[in-house]
């Protein structure tokens, strides 16, 4: 029992996480109808400049939560500008374009974003000082600790915030109408490309705050992190129902408990010949198996077969 | 008669290139000729997938990883088999082509991003069987892979004699095999099922409406462009004499597409021209840390990272300044140049891979 509390917690905090990331997905698929494969690597991005700040104010006295609050409100602008340029530079010049042209940018950008941070950040794994207090709450019979419950109140509160942003004000309107119909919504006295501008930097401000969340919690930081980060986070988007924003927090949330779970019994449901080494089979399975019987996801609408 | 000539100067070429590059660069850019042949065959088999049927694959290295792993269990003392290269290439590519279908099968209902992602996620579970299939029976080798494999024999001769040559004889086969890929490709596209792919690319209901029957010719393209990949990951299983799980990341598969697309998909020459191009410009951008070198005096920036750098920035630029490919179909071309809003929409919709 208390195995299964505690991967259970394990997974909430991990799908807090690729929730965080899934939305970045969602929301530009939402509006573009594009793959932004680059957004793993903005989160790379958000954890390195996290990374760097705290590593630069760990020895100033000053308290932990307070100096890994800098480097979060380092990383956020830093994100915010670097997404800002790549929808300017590779996404906005091929909007009528063929769609895989988009595509192709999106792995340039990965590609350069990548060694960029090659060459400034190296090629180490580098550490997360470790800051916050390694105490542990125990919860019938299973422990959680700091980090974790600051992963899981943040993400709560910023997706809540998110979910109010795109229901209740004339920004989440004009974004929703976009979504639907761009060349209605511009009839309608929304900037289209100021829209899509937004979009592009809110997706990216979650992605530095889950850049920050990960170093932080894995205590680690690598230039290719954001790669295979960025695959899992999409599939929580596809788990869901891309385009869908609750769809995104479930699917994400999901596929944190499904991994953990997988990689705490996978290993005595088979008698040993499959290890928690299969764990991100396990996830791409289920995914497979939700899209063969829910082509649209969980959350996602049945559209019509042309728009 | 112009035209034997002309075809008579490219055959000359093609037999000329190896030594005229062995003697010129070195025996490691007849390698990279090789593996850039290599190449021309599975960018072929994904534009059967992508460009001709239109449906986007983002695992395609599965395939060819099966037929790598397919002749590296047949012709290896790691079961102690030793079947001959001609026997084993069909059974790869066969083997390659059901896994296609079998990826196909479940996956025919889902449309675009929904397809992408589900073919990702099967090029990865391919992937990470081959790497753990280790216990408790030891299948795949594993991370470790499989090594000692023999070589292409052609009767008693094998391709590795004389020592220090193989890459020469490995160009001529590649070459013959890139040749008829080609071959196949351009008389597949024009022939009754290459027409109905166009037609189901351009508009599905439209091309069902027609008594097209989209659902087969959908797994046949999965299938055949499967077994593209298959064939020639038997040839390089053969050529390396080794294979691993990290031959066959989604990296890879991801170049492949970049390849296909680069070079303006559905057209046979544009997409062996983006293949070649991919294949050899990362190759040649190592030159960037020895040019670095002789400029500067002393080594500025990483050379590696700088070498991935410009890479993807050419991606981009090559894909900002020519979104429909570098060398597109003449078709395409007059697509894209149409005027109107009619044309701008069609241009959104028709290679979307199905939306």
């Amino acid at each position: 029992m208390d195995i299964f509390l505690q991967q259970l917690i394990n997974g909430i905090v991990l799908g807090s996480i690729y929730s965080l990331v899934a939305l970045g997905y969602t929301l530009v698929y939402g509006i573009l109808g594009l793959i932004n494969f680059a957004h793993g690597d903005i989160v790379m991005v958000g954890a390195m400049v996290t990374l760097t700040v705290v590593r630069l104010l760990s020895d100033s006295g000053l308290p932990g939560p307070l100096v890994l609050g800098i480097g979060m409100l380092t990383a956020i602008p830093a994100c915010m500008a670097v997404g800002y340029l790549i929808e300017r530079i590779a996404y906005r010049p091929l909007r009528n374009a063929p769609r895989l042209a988009p595509l192709i940018t999106a792995i340039g950008v990965s590609i350069l974003l990548q060694n960029l941070a090659m060459m400034i950040w190296g090629r180490e794994y580098l550490s997360f000082p470790q800051i916050l207090p390694t105490r542990t709450m125990a919860v019938g019979g299973a422990s959680i600790s700091a980090i974790q419950l600051l992963i899981v109140a943040s993400s709560t509160i910023m997706m809540a915030g998110l979910s109010s942003l795109i229901r209740k004000t004339r920004l989440g309107n004009a974004m929703r109408a976009t979504a639907q119909n761009p060349e209605v919504a511009t009839l309608m006295g929304v900037n289209v490309n100021t829209i899509i501008s937004i979009t592009f930097v809110l997706g990216s401000a979650l992605a530095a705050v889950a850049g920050m969340m990960v170093s932080a919690y894995y205590g680690i930081a690598h230039y290719d992190m954001g790669f295979i980060l960025g695959l899992k986070a999409f599939t929580a988007a596809v788990l869901g129902g891309i385009g869908n924003i609750e769809g995104a927090m479930l699917g994400g949330l999901l596929l944190g408990i499904i991994e953990s779970m997988g990689a705490g019994y996978l290993g005595t449901l088979t008698g040993g010949i499959m290890g928690s080494n299969y764990q991100d089979v396990f996830a791409f399975f289920v995914l497979i198996l939700v899209l063969i019987f829910r082509p649209s996801g969980l959350l996602g609408e049945r559209v019509g077969e042309r728009p | 008669m112009k035209r034997y000539l002309k075809l008579a100067a490219y055959a000359a070429l093609l037999l000329l290139l190896p030594f005229a590059t062995g003697l010129a660069l070195g025996k490691t850019w007849v390698r990279i000729l090789d593996f850039a042949l290599l190449y021309v065959m599975l960018a072929l088999g994904l534009n059967i997938v992508v460009g001709f049927a239109g449906l986007l694959d983002l695992g395609y290295v599965a395939f060819f990883a099966v037929g790598a792993y397919c002749y590296a269990l047949l012709a290896s003392p790691h079961f102690g088999l030793h079947l001959p290269f001609w026997m084993i290439l069909p059974i790869g590519a066969f083997s390659a082509g059901i896994f296609g279908m079998l990826l196909g099968a479940p996956t025919l209902r889902l449309r675009g991003d929904y397809l992408a992602i589900v073919t990702l996620g099967f090029g990865e579970i391919i992937r990470i069987f081959l790497n753990n299939l280790d216990t408790p029976y030891n299948i795949t080798g594993g991370p470790q892979g499989i090594d000692l494999i023999d070589p292409v024999r052609l009767g008693p001769v094998s391709l590795n004699q004389p020592p220090g040559h193989a890459v020469y004889s490995y160009y001529f086969l590649f070459l013959l095999f890139a040749l008829a890929t080609a071959f196949v490709s351009t008389r597949l596209q024009h022939s009754r099922i290459g027409r109905a792919w166009a037609a189901i690319r351009e508009d599905e209901i439209a091309a069902e409406a027609m008594g097209i029957d989209t659902r087969n010719l959908k797994l046949l393209a999965f299938a055949m462009g499967a077994s593209f990949g298959g064939l020639s990951g038997g040839l390089f299983a053969g050529f390396e004499g080794f294979v691993s799980p990290e031959s066959f990341t989604l990296t890879e598969s991801i170049m492949i597409l970049s390849m296909v697309v680069l070079g303006g998909m559905g057209h046979i020459r544009g997409v062996v021209f983006g293949a070649l191009l991919l294949s050899i410009l990362p190759e040649a951008l190592r030159y960037v840390g020895p040019l670095e070198q002789s400029l500067f005096g002393k080594i500025v920036i990483d050379p590696s990272g700088l070498r991935m750098l410009l890479f993807g920035l050419s991606l981009i630029l090559v894909m900002l300044l020519r979104p429909a490919g570098l060398w597109p179909s003449p078709a395409r071309k007059r697509e894209l140049l149409a005027h109107g809003e009619t044309a701008k929409h069609e241009n959104t919709n028709i290679y979307d891979a199905g939306r």
